[in-house]
Formats: structure tokens, sequence, C-alpha cells
């Protein structure tokens, strides 16, 4: 990546004491979890991560519970202090951050949205949102006029002087996504946001969450155990396994050409017609189809090829940067949708 | 459609290691009792009377003569050690001022005629109009009924003395102990240095720190006041320390993640949500500083308590009483106005409210001028400042509890003495036999072994290192003598707990009725009931085992009916559904779910009861409590009497460390080894 | 919330207090009562006197003559404060007390507050006798007449014996501030007895009071001159007599308590103050019949202070003595 946001690189948290050896230590960062946990005692929740994420894109975190992903997106701000490696925002180690230096990263670059809110329940929602712009110091016309906006910007006008009890879950998210909003940061972190809410409301965050990036092209990374969500949201994908990397790429990789079968398990229930693009079914051009066939582009989801296909008498052609690549036909379509065609 | 991941994880095994197998546990544990006890029979049959350890009262070791120089050393250094003259003097001058402030305003001043700057009447407003702002209009109108009826009983003078040295010794515990919860609450070390020594003043026993602190401090307010911030700190600094530990990490973590600093997380965020819980910590602490003011009595301070000691003196029960019952009124209406306050405190609780904001303060302000008014007027008009003499409804009282008292005495003496006879003889005296006669050493490894069949091998240290103390401290008799009275004692609490506990917890009626009268029972200063009980007793331990079982019962009775009221609807209603009779219900789902309550209830019960061990040795309990207190009045017994207060604490920890092992996994809501309230 | 309710929400209050608050100090500026009344007795030069008062009816006797004749006579401002005997001692030292009006012995606090820190003097005798010993109740005098002889008391002993003694025969301690031989005793007469601690003063009076009522047996420690024998006249039982040392070592003793001359002590201060309240009580002292019609009177149900104004009023030379 050109010009990355965040860079991650050879990063470890090992939980337990004595932690701090087992990175350096061959023959122990080599270990399972199990026989890790078994034979020190402790618990390597991220382990040798590397990674980018570009400026403005969306990049999620996904895995099971348990795999790290809190950690991991934690370390990010030192809210859990890596063991070992290098976190680089803007080209500087977060690692080597002094605590004035860490504190004013954590207040104007990165800002983070939880999954359980974290709201302060004495303050209402303007001084909630208001919060981190008084912690920089900012005087309180200033910041209530700049909390005003965001509150608005999330949809809660008129609810300013209302205490987080009294507002429904999705809410109380929109006043964490406020909260995090209204420093006006780089990034913005998030850790399972809408796992905590029911799924209409949870469609409405995401919903929005895609409008805020449209609008504001915040860099985000976005962690999640909810598939759909992240392929919905996420340009690009990783996928963790006790606590290291299996797969990252495009959710369209992920479900077209899963690394293993951890991840082909993973992605097994998604609808492949809505993630999959033409590209993966594209069949070489039979003898019979005529050439002003139907062309499609192969960047085209499944799911959205469904009328051209089913509307043309013959199979489509699939066409990549100009090129003809190949053809679909409706059985390919028919066997995506039934879930029959082999893996990629 | 969404495809949660979580829904298709197995659920993860837990770590095998940390079961381990029940039988085999029980086996050892079987075997350690079942060794113990015969050990303890056979060594108490064939070496009966043998190394008891047996010290005389007025007889002293080495060490108790090595402490008594603590005493002479302290009246010799006074003057001129820096020590005194530059901090324990001037700490004592500075609570002096602050003390005489509060007596001057609210009891009297040292001028003229010795009236209060404010008398009566403002006294009254104020104080109603205080418990107004910091609570509501129904708290404002108790505090004010009960500081009239102060007036009535003839004894207004005297309770506000009384208030006037808790409000200052709530002062000064709250100047330090906040700020140290704080620090507590912030730094795991602090904690956990700070918490054995809280642990240690909570159960020493006051009189035990009265007498040095009379040497120190000399006697008079300011030692009552310093005495009263010992005994009142630990309850608002656990509180605050726990208020602010408490503070969901999700909370904090969300703060930190926008760059606070130390100070800004402590203002922004921790303050405000541990609110509540420190105004918890002020409300008990209110009430133990409320609860010494008899025994701060005994060094000249002003008060109720100086009627309560009068009235024990010359045997006047009546008079007693009366004095006691302004105790108690003042400790409910402090009680609910502190309560009212922690509401208040709540977050977000300033929404709920029927009045806005601003009507309350335009009524506050003009309630405020009320009072100056009545301030005013009670400056300048003697009907305002000194209460009615002729209001008097004090010598009512004082006749007719005197005369119930008398009648009791009288009709039910012979009851009493053969009830009494008849626990002493049946219960007491074998027990008490079972464990002077015994060989000392015997006793200690069967005390141990028990220790290690109740907890494993470090409870066992911790009983070896206590029992070592003791011995130490020349004082093994005595303590054994305690301890068969705490041991009986207790057993009752958890006897009346359970009765009355069930009782309440199934009845809301029961609850209702007995509620007010465990209060009572809690506030009541000891001192008023003693009398009566020489009465109806004698002096003898068991007259003192009563006063313990009084003071300590009304906690054990709240924690088990608490927790029996806690046990899910859906439980009793799968055991009634099942066709349980009240009794299986009571014997086979209630008591068993109530275990740990049950435990903490058995745990707050000793711990009371130790609480009284002192004022037991008033009437007749002998043993640790009769050193305390003959060290408290004889300078010759000066030393023993510290001896004494160590070892009732060393008992302390061991009983409780033992309690707390004997229910497995525990309930630790609260900290070890301190009275609660409830 | 509008600025202008803010404001208002923010001033109101203040502007109350400060309306207020200057009524106030209108109001302070003008005599109190308390100053009022006090501009009176103002031109006394007496001051304040603070009177320990220790627990027994006959140290109050004293303490009330003395504070009534003080308070009327002198016009001071008497304090009385309820303390144990050694902390009164101690409030020597504090400022806390300025008077004891009847102190029986106490060599060694003697030493300490008056030899060694030197903050109180003795102000010489009150002119009344006090005896310790054991005592029983009147009614076992009756019953049986050679008990107040102490050979005879292990004939006894199976009477006396309680649940507290085990076995043996009890005598009962009372406050752990007094002197007590009692131990050394038991053991140096070779009696079959055990000394059981009643722990307080009010325990042993309530045991005796009982004991009396309901004609059950108990042997005890006492003293005269105590309000308690106007109500109960107890009687003494005989141990060996005293002669001069017998009790000098406290392992060894096995004679009878010394007869104690009471005396009166007073703050150092207080006494080099001039104050005619300290004259007074150097000079009050009075026989032990004077004592006991005040005592009697006050165990009757009289308030102290009506007490002494009937005494005072009825000796007005010898009162009239005490202030030349
Ligand atoms: N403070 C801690 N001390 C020790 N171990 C920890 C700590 N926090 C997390 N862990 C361990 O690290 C591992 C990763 O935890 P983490 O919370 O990052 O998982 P997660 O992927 O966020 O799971 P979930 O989806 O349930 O939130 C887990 O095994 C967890 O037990
Ligand atoms: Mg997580």
């Amino acid at each position: 990546m050109s010009n990355p946001d965040i860079s991650v690189r050879n990063l470890w948290k090992v939980f337990g004491p004595g932690g701090e050896k087992i990175p350096k230590d061959a023959s122990l960062s080599a270990l399972s979890a199990a026989e890790l946990l078994a034979r020190t005692g402790c618990n390597a929740a991220v382990r040798d991560m590397n990674f980018d994420v570009g400026k403005g894109e969306v990049f999620v975190v996904m895995g099971l519970s348990g795999s790290g992903k809190s950690t991991l997106i934690r370390c990010l701000t030192r809210l859990i202090e890596p063991t070992s490696g290098r976190v680089l925002v803007d080209g500087k180690d977060v690692l080597e951050a002094g605590t004035g230096e860490l504190r004013e990263l954590r207040r104007r670059k990165m800002s983070m949205v939880f999954q359980h809110f974290g709201l302060l329940p004495h303050r209402t929602v303007l001084d909630n949102v208001s919060y981190g712009l008084q912690i920089r110091g900012a005087g309180k016309a200033q910041r209530y006029a700049k909390s005003r906006e965001i509150i608005e910007l999330v949809g809660l006008k008129g609810y300013e002087q209302h205490f987080p009890d009294q507002l429904s879950g999705g809410m109380q998210q929109r006043v964490g996504l406020g909260r995090a909003l209204a420093g006006d940061p780089d990034t913005i972190l998030f850790d399972e946001p809408f796992s905590a809410l029911d799924p209409l409301i949870r469609r409405d965050m995401q919903a929005e969450v895609i409008r805020l990036h449209k609008e504001m092209g915040k860099t985000m990374v976005f962690v999640t155990h909810d598939l759909s969500e992240a392929l919905k949201l996420g340009d690009r994908i990783l996928i963790m396994r006790n606590g290291e990397m299996v797969q990252c790429g495009t959710g369209d990789d992920l479900v077209g050409s899963p690394a293993d079968q951890y991840i082909a398990d993973f992605v097994s229930e998604v609808p492949r017609a809505d993630v999959l693009t033409l590209k993966w079914i594209t069949g070489p051009v039979a003898f019979g189809t005529p050439a002003d066939a139907p062309v499609l582009a192969a960047g085209t989801v499944i799911r959205d090829a469904i009328p051209a296909v089913m509307n043309s008498s013959c199979p489509v052609l699939v066409e990549d940067a100009g090129r003809i690549t190949g053809q679909i036909d409706r059985d390919s379509i028919l066997s995506v949708i039934l879930g029959t065609e082999a893996a990629a | 459609m969404s495809t949660l991941i979580r829904e298709r994880v197995p659920v993860r095994n837990t770590p095998p290691a940390a079961v381990r197998p029940q039988r085999r546990r029980l086996g050892r544990r079987t075997i350690l009792l079942g060794g113990a006890a015969v050990a303890w029979l056979l060594g108490f049959i064939f070496l009966h009377g043998t190394a008891t350890l047996n010290l005389p009262a007025s007889e002293l070791t080495d060490l108790h003569r090595t402490l008594n120089q603590v005493n002479a050393w302290v009246a010799d250094n006074r003057a001129d050690n820096p020590v005194f003259q530059y901090l324990l003097t001037p700490l004592r001058s500075a609570v002096d001022v602050v003390a005489n402030l509060f007596t001057g305003i609210f009891a009297a001043s040292t001028t003229g005629l010795r009236l209060p700057e404010i008398g009566w009447l403002g006294t009254v407003a104020l104080l109603g109009w205080i418990a107004w702002a910091a609570g509501n209009i129904r708290v404002a109108l108790l505090t004010v009924a009960v500081f009239i009826f102060f007036g009535l009983q003839g004894l207004f003078v005297d309770a506000a003395y009384s208030f006037a040295l808790v409000l200052t010794a709530v002062l000064f515990t709250l100047l330090t102990g906040i700020p140290l919860g704080i620090l507590a609450g912030i730094s795991a070390r602090v904690s956990k240095v700070i918490t054995p020594v809280l642990d240690f003043m909570q159960i020493l026993p006051t009189f035990v720190y009265l007498a040095p602190l009379a040497l120190i401090f000399l006697i008079g307010p300011a030692s009552a006041v310093i005495a009263t911030v010992i005994y009142a700190a630990p309850p608002v600094i656990r509180l605050t320390a726990h208020g602010i530990r408490g503070i969901p990490a999700d909370t904090r973590e969300a703060s930190d993640s926008l760059g606070t600093t130390g100070v800004q997380r402590l203002i922004t965020l921790q303050l405000p949500l541990a609110r509540r819980t420190i105004v918890m910590g002020i409300n008990q602490t209110t009430m133990a500083a409320l609860s010494m003011v008899t025994i701060a009595a005994l060094i000249a301070a002003p008060g109720l308590g100086q009627v309560v000691v009068r009235a024990l003196q010359s045997l006047d029960v009546g008079t007693a009483v009366n004095a006691g019952l302004s105790i108690v009124l003042l400790a409910i209406a402090l009680d609910r106005v502190t309560t009212a306050a922690s509401r208040r405190a709540e977050p977000g609780a300033a929404r709920n409210r029927r009045i806005s904001r601003r009507t309350r303060y335009i009524l506050l302000g003009a309630g405020f001028v009320v009072v100056l008014a009545a301030i005013q007027l009670s400056r300048t008009m003697l009907w305002a400042a000194v209460f009615p003499k002729d209001l008097n409804i004090g010598p009512g009282i004082v006749d007719g509890v005197t005369a119930a008292s008398q009648w009791l005495q009288t009709n039910l003496f012979f009851l009493t003495v053969s009830l009494r006879e008849g626990v002493t003889n049946g219960v007491l005296n074998p027990f008490q036999s079972l464990l002077t006669d015994t060989p000392f050493y015997l006793l200690a490894l069967v005390i141990i072994a028990v220790a290690c069949a109740l907890g494993r091998w470090q409870l066992g240290l911790v009983a070896a290192a206590c029992l070592a103390v003791i011995i130490c401290l020349g004082l093994w008799s005595d303590a054994m003598v305690t301890l068969a009275g705490t041991l009986v004692a207790t057993s009752v609490v958890m006897i009346l707990g359970v009765i009355f506990g069930v009782a309440m917890g199934r009845s809301n009626r029961v609850d209702q009725i007995m509620r007010p009268l465990l209060d009572a029972g809690q506030t009541m200063p000891a001192f008023v009931y003693l009398v009566p009980f020489l009465g109806l007793f004698g002096a003898t331990r068991f007259t003192a085992i009563v006063a313990g079982i009084i003071y300590a019962a009304p906690v054990a009775i709240k924690i088990t009916a608490d927790g029996i009221a806690a046990i899910s609807p859906t439980v009793m209603e799968a055991a009634v559904s099942a066709g349980s009779t009240p009794w299986q219900i009571i014997t086979k789902v209630q008591l068993p779910m109530a275990r740990k309550s049950l435990a903490l209830a058995a745990n707050q019960g000793l711990i009371y009861v130790l609480a009284m061990v002192v004022v037991g040795a008033l009437v007749g309990a002998g043993g640790l409590g009769y050193d305390v207190v003959a060290g408290f009045v004889q300078s010759s017994l000066f030393g023993k009497g510290l001896a004494a207060g160590l070892a009732i604490v060393f008992l302390g920890i061991l009983l409780d460390r033992m309690t707390q092992a004997a229910a497995v996994r525990p309930a630790r809501k609260t900290a070890p080894g301190k009275p609660v309230r409830h | 919330m509008s600025r202008t309710s803010q404001l208002l929400k923010r001033t109101l209050p203040a502007l109350a207090g400060t309306a207020a608050a200057a009524l106030m100090l209108a109001g302070c500026g003008g005599a109190t009562v308390n100053q009022a009344v006090a501009g009176n007795g103002s031109a006394t030069p007496c001051g304040s006197v603070n009177v320990a008062l220790n627990a027994w009816v006959g140290y109050t006797a004293d303490a009330a003559v003395y504070s009534y004749v003080a308070q009327n006579k002198l016009g001071c401002t008497v304090t009385q404060k309820e303390l144990s005997e050694q902390i009164s001692w101690q409030g020597f030292g504090s400022g806390e007390v300025d008077v004891i009006m009847e102190n029986w012995g106490h060599a060694d606090l003697a030493k300490q507050y008056i030899t060694d820190q030197k903050v109180a003097v003795d102000a010489g005798p009150t002119g009344n006798e006090g005896h310790i010993g054991w005592y029983v109740p009147p009614w076992m005098v009756q019953k049986y007449p050679d008990i107040l002889d102490y050979k005879n008391l292990d004939k006894y002993a199976s009477l006396f014996a309680t649940s507290e003694s085990s076995g043996k025969g009890q005598v009962l301690d009372g406050d752990p501030a007094f002197v007590t031989n009692d131990e050394a005793l038991v053991k140096n007469l070779g009696l079959n007895y055990k000394v059981v601690f009643s722990g307080s003063e009010a325990a042993l009076i309530q045991s005796f009071r009982t004991a009396e009522k309901n004609k059950t047996p108990l042997l005890g420690y006492f003293y005269e001159p105590q309000w308690f024998l106007s109500e109960v006249p107890l009687k003494k039982v005989s141990l060996p007599p005293y002669t001069p040392g017998c009790d000098s070592d406290p392992e060894k003793v096995a004679c009878d308590y010394p007869d104690y001359k009471l005396n009166k002590i007073i703050s150092k201060k207080f006494a080099d103050s001039g104050s005619p309240a300290a004259k007074l009580a150097k000079a009050f002292t009075w026989t032990n019949a004077d004592q006991n019609s005040v005592a009697t009177d006050i165990q009757g149900g009289m308030k102290p202070e009506a007490a002494a104004k009937k005494w005072v009023d009825a000796h007005p030379d010898q009162v009239a003595a005490w202030l030349k």
C-alpha cells in the first residue's frame, strides 16, 4: 500500500507473567495456544500480526470469540500495552510514544467506539459527546457548539439533555459514535459496536456508518464477528484465529477462495450470490455463444447479474478491463444460489 | 440475513486443573477433624489442668511491664518531645478548635451564660434545612421532629453536644478517609497495605486505644474526636475505594481512549461515578461515630454519653433509657438523612423529580431566609435559645421505664436465675473448662488442625501465627475464657439469625415489624440495657453473653433475611409446584440456597460479638475484656490492657478467617473482619 | 435551558443568602441573650471551674455542696464532668479538670501528677474517712451471726459458690479502677474462695441489691462512705487487722485494707490562679455525718443541687468559715 495510515508489524500481545519473553523465544512462539498455556501459563492473544490500513479504508477484523480481536484493536492505541512489535501511525511508532504523545494521539488521531458504549451515566448526551473536547481543554461554548453539530450528524437532535439510560441501545451507540467523531480524529476504531443491538437497529447503524464514511471519509478499523456486517462494510477483511492472522483480503476473496477449511466453514453460510462477483463463476466462452450477447463487468455481484442472465436467451459475456474473460449462463448462476458450485 | 459466528461456537471447555476430586478432600477433612477431637478429649482427660498458662487478674508478665513503660514515657515526653510539639499537640489543638466551634454553635459557648451561638430554635431550623437540601422534605421533617423531641426529653443540650462532636468527628474522618479511600481505589498497592490496617482498626476494641489516646492527647473532646475518627474511618475508606474500583472497566476504558490524564479521570469519571458509594460510606461512618458517643464519654466527651454513663453508675435505668432513646433517634435521623442524600447523589437522580430544579432552588432559598430568622430569634430571645423547661416529658419516660424494669426484676428474677444457672452449668462451664483446662500446646495444635481441615495449610499457618501471638502476650487463659463466651454467644446468634431470618425472609409483614426493632437493638448503646440485665441475671458471664447476643443478633438476622428474600422467585415457584411442604421448602431450598448469606451472617455475628467483649467485661465476662477495662482505668495494668486488646484482635482475625474458610467459597461481599451495618 | 434561567438559578439563592447574611450580621451587632445576661455576672472575678464527678454518691455530695457554694456565693461557672478516678487525674494536665473533691489514696497517681509532672496539688483532707473491705448483705448477718469473722468464711464457702466460681466460694469484685488485694488475700489467708470480677461498680451494687432483696448469699468488695449503704446497710467482714507496712508487698498481703484519709486534689494552674474557688476547695472540710446527710437526701431522690442547698442553708457558719 502506497501510503498506509496504520501499519502493524510483528505485533504481539501475551497475557500472563513472563509474557514478554515469548515473542523472542522461537521455541515458545512456535507453540500452539493450548500448549503455550500449559507450558508457561501465558495466553498469546495477538501473535505476530502484520497488516496495513490505508487512508480512508474500512478495515474489518473478524474472528471467533476469544480470537484476540479486541486485544488487537486496543493495542493500536495502547489501551492494552502490546508485548512487542510496532504500530506505525503516520510513520511514528505508537509503542515508543511517551505519555504525552500517546495522550495526544488518543485525543486527536484515533478515537474508539465500544461494544457496551462506555457512556458516562452521570452526563447528558451533550456532555458525553463533548467529553473528549473537554478533556482536550476546549472551552465550554466551543465544545458545545461542535457537539451540537455532531449530535445532529448522528441523528440525535432533540436528545441533548437526555441521560444515557433514557435512550435505547441504538441511540446510546449513536452517542458513542458522536463522542468518537467529536474530536475529529483521522481514524475511528470500532470494537463490535453493534453486537449488543437487535438486528433491525443494527442494520440502521450499519447504514449510518456507511453514510458517515462516505461523508467524512475517515479511516475505520472495525471489529466484528458478524460476517455479513464485515462483508457489507469492509473494504478489506482480516480473519483471526487464536491470535493469528489467517487470511486478509476483500470479502470476495474470502468467500471465493478461502485460505483453509476454517475460513471455508466460516463463510459457508454466506448467501454467496450476494457476495461473489462474476469472476468466480466465469467459464470459458462456449462455441455457440453469439458475439452480440449481453456483457457484464467481472466485478458485478452475482445477484445483480440475475435479471440480465434470466432475460437473455443466451449466455452472458463477462468482461474485465475491456477484455472478454469468459461467459456465464443460467446454470452457473443457479449453482451458486443452490450452493452446489465447487469452491474455486 | 446475518450470520453470527458466535452461535456456531461450541462452548469452550474450562481448564480442568481447577477442579479437585471432591472425595479425597472430604476424607482429609474428616481425618483431621476426627483426630483433633480425639486428641483434645484425651488431652483434656489425662492432662487436665496442666500447662493452662493461667495468669491471675492482678499479675503481670515482663511484656506487660515493658508496655507499662510506654505510659510513663509518654507522660515524661509530652512537654518537650518534637513529635508531640510539632505533630500531636498541634493536631490536638486543630481538632479542639473545630470541636469547640461546633459545640459553641449548637451546645454551649464558652462565654456568658454558656448558651450556644444558635439556640434550639435556630438549631432545629438549620438542621432541618440542611436535611432538606441534602435529602428531601420527608427527612427534613424527621430531623425537626427528632430534635424537638430531644427538647421534650429534657436532653436538648446533651444531644446537641453529641451532635456537635459527631459532626466534628465525621468532618475529620472524611478529610482523611476520602483521600485515603481514593488512593486505595486507584492503586492496588495502597489498597493492599491499607486493608489489613483497616481490619485491625475495626477489631481492636475501642477501650484499648482510649487509654493511650487520652495519654497522648489528654482527656477531653479532642481525644474523643480522634478516638471516634479511628473507629469510624474504615467504612468510608473501604467504600470510597470500593466505589472507585467498582467503576465498570468499559466506562473507564472509554474515558482512557479519549486521552484523559489521571486527574481528569478522577474528576470527570471516578469521583462522579463513585459518589453514591462514597455517600453510603459517609452514612456508615456517621453511624459508627455515633456509636462511639457513649464510650467517648469515658474520656470526658460531653453529651448524651455522659448522661448514660452517669445513669449506669447510679443504676438509674430510667434515665439511661431516656438518653439511650435520644441516641437511637439521633442515629435514625442521621441515617435517614444520609441515605436520602445518597439517593440524591445517584447518577441521573435529578431527572426523576417532581419539582424542577429551579423551583427547588427558589424554595430552598426562601427556606434559608426562614432559617436565618429562626437563628436570629434564638440569639435574641431566651425562649428560643433554651428549650422551655416546662415542656418536659423526660421524667415521665424515666419513671415509666424505672417502674417497668423494677417489675421485671422482681417478678422474673427466679426465672432468669434458673435460666442463667442452666445455661452456665450445662453449656458454658463445661465448654470453657474444655478450653481452659486443656494444656495450651495441645489445644493450639487442635485449633491449627481444625484450621487446616477448614482451609488449606495457609489457614493453618495463619491460625498458628495468631495463637503464637496470643501465647506470647501472656494471656492464653483469658483468651480461652473469652473464646468460650464468644462461641456460645455466636451459636445463639446464629440460631436466632436462622429462626428470625427465615421468618422475615418469608413474610414481608414480619420483616416490617422486625426491622425497626433490629435497628434499635443495633444503635441502642449497650450501657443502657446492661443495668436491667444486671438486675435480671447478675454480674456473670451469662449477662455478658446476653448483651453480646442483643448486639450481634440484628446483623445476623438481617443478613439471613436478605439472603432468603433474595432467592429467585422462580426457584421458589418450582419448589412449590413440586408439592413441597413449607418445612421442606425451608430446609431443602431456602437454607441451602442462602448458604452464602448464612456464612456471612456467622462471620459478622462473630465479629459483632467480639466487639462486645469489652463491654461484657463491665458486667462480669472476665477474660480479655476485663484486662482491657482494667488497663484503661489502672495505670499499673496499662500494659496488660494493651496486650489484651492485641489478643482480642488476633483472636478476631483467627475466628474471622476460620469462619470464612468454613463456608467453601464464602460470600465476600464485605471486606473481612469488620462489623457492617445493614 | 436558556441562559437567563441559568443565571436566575445561580443568582437567586445567592441573593437570598446575602440578604439573609446581612440580616444576621445586623443581629450579631446587637447583644445576644447569651452576652446580655452575662453582663451581670462579669463583675465576679471567679471564672469557671471544672469539677470531676466520680461515681459514688459520697463524692456527689461533696461535689454538689462545693459546686453550689462556688456558684451561688462566689458566682463561678461550674462544669461537672462524669469521669473515672484515673481519668480525672489525667484531666489536670489538659485543663479538663480543676478539682477532684474526694480522693482515695492513689499514691501512684499522686507521685505521677503531683511530684513528677507537677500539674496537681493536694488541697487538704475533706474530713471524711474511708474504709475498704469485704461486705455481706445484712440478712446474712441475721441468719449466720458468725459470718463477719474471716475465720468462719470457709465454713460458708459452699453457700457463696456460684456458677462463676468453679465450686469455690465467690468474692465479687467491682470496678477495676479500685485498688484490690483480694486475690492475694484469698491466697494468703488460705481461703477456699475465688475472686470473680464483676467489672464495674454498677454490677457490684446491683448484685448486692439483688442479694438483699431475694435473700441470696453474696460476699463482695465494698467501701464506705458509699450512697448504697444508706439503701442497704452492708456489713463488713473483719479481716486480720491492718498494721502499717503489712500491705507493702502486694503478693504477700494478708491483712485488712488501711483506713483512708480522704483528700481533695486540685490542678496546679487552678491553685495558682488565685481564684476564690480554689481557696474554697482548699478550705472545704466536713464530717462523715455531714456527707451522709447530703448523700442520703440525694439517694432519696432529691436533686444534688437541692440537697446541697438544704445543707448549706442549715450550716451557714461552716460555709462562712470556708469562705473566709
Ligand atoms: N486482561 C486479560 N488478561 C488475560 N487474558 C486476557 C485478557 N484479556 C483478554 N485475554 C485473553 O485474550 C484472548 C483474546 O481476547 P479478546 O477479548 O481479544 O477476544 P475477542 O476476539 O475480542 O473475543 P470476543 O469476540 O468475545 O470479544 C482470550 O483468550 C482472552 O481470554
Ligand atoms: Mg472482544
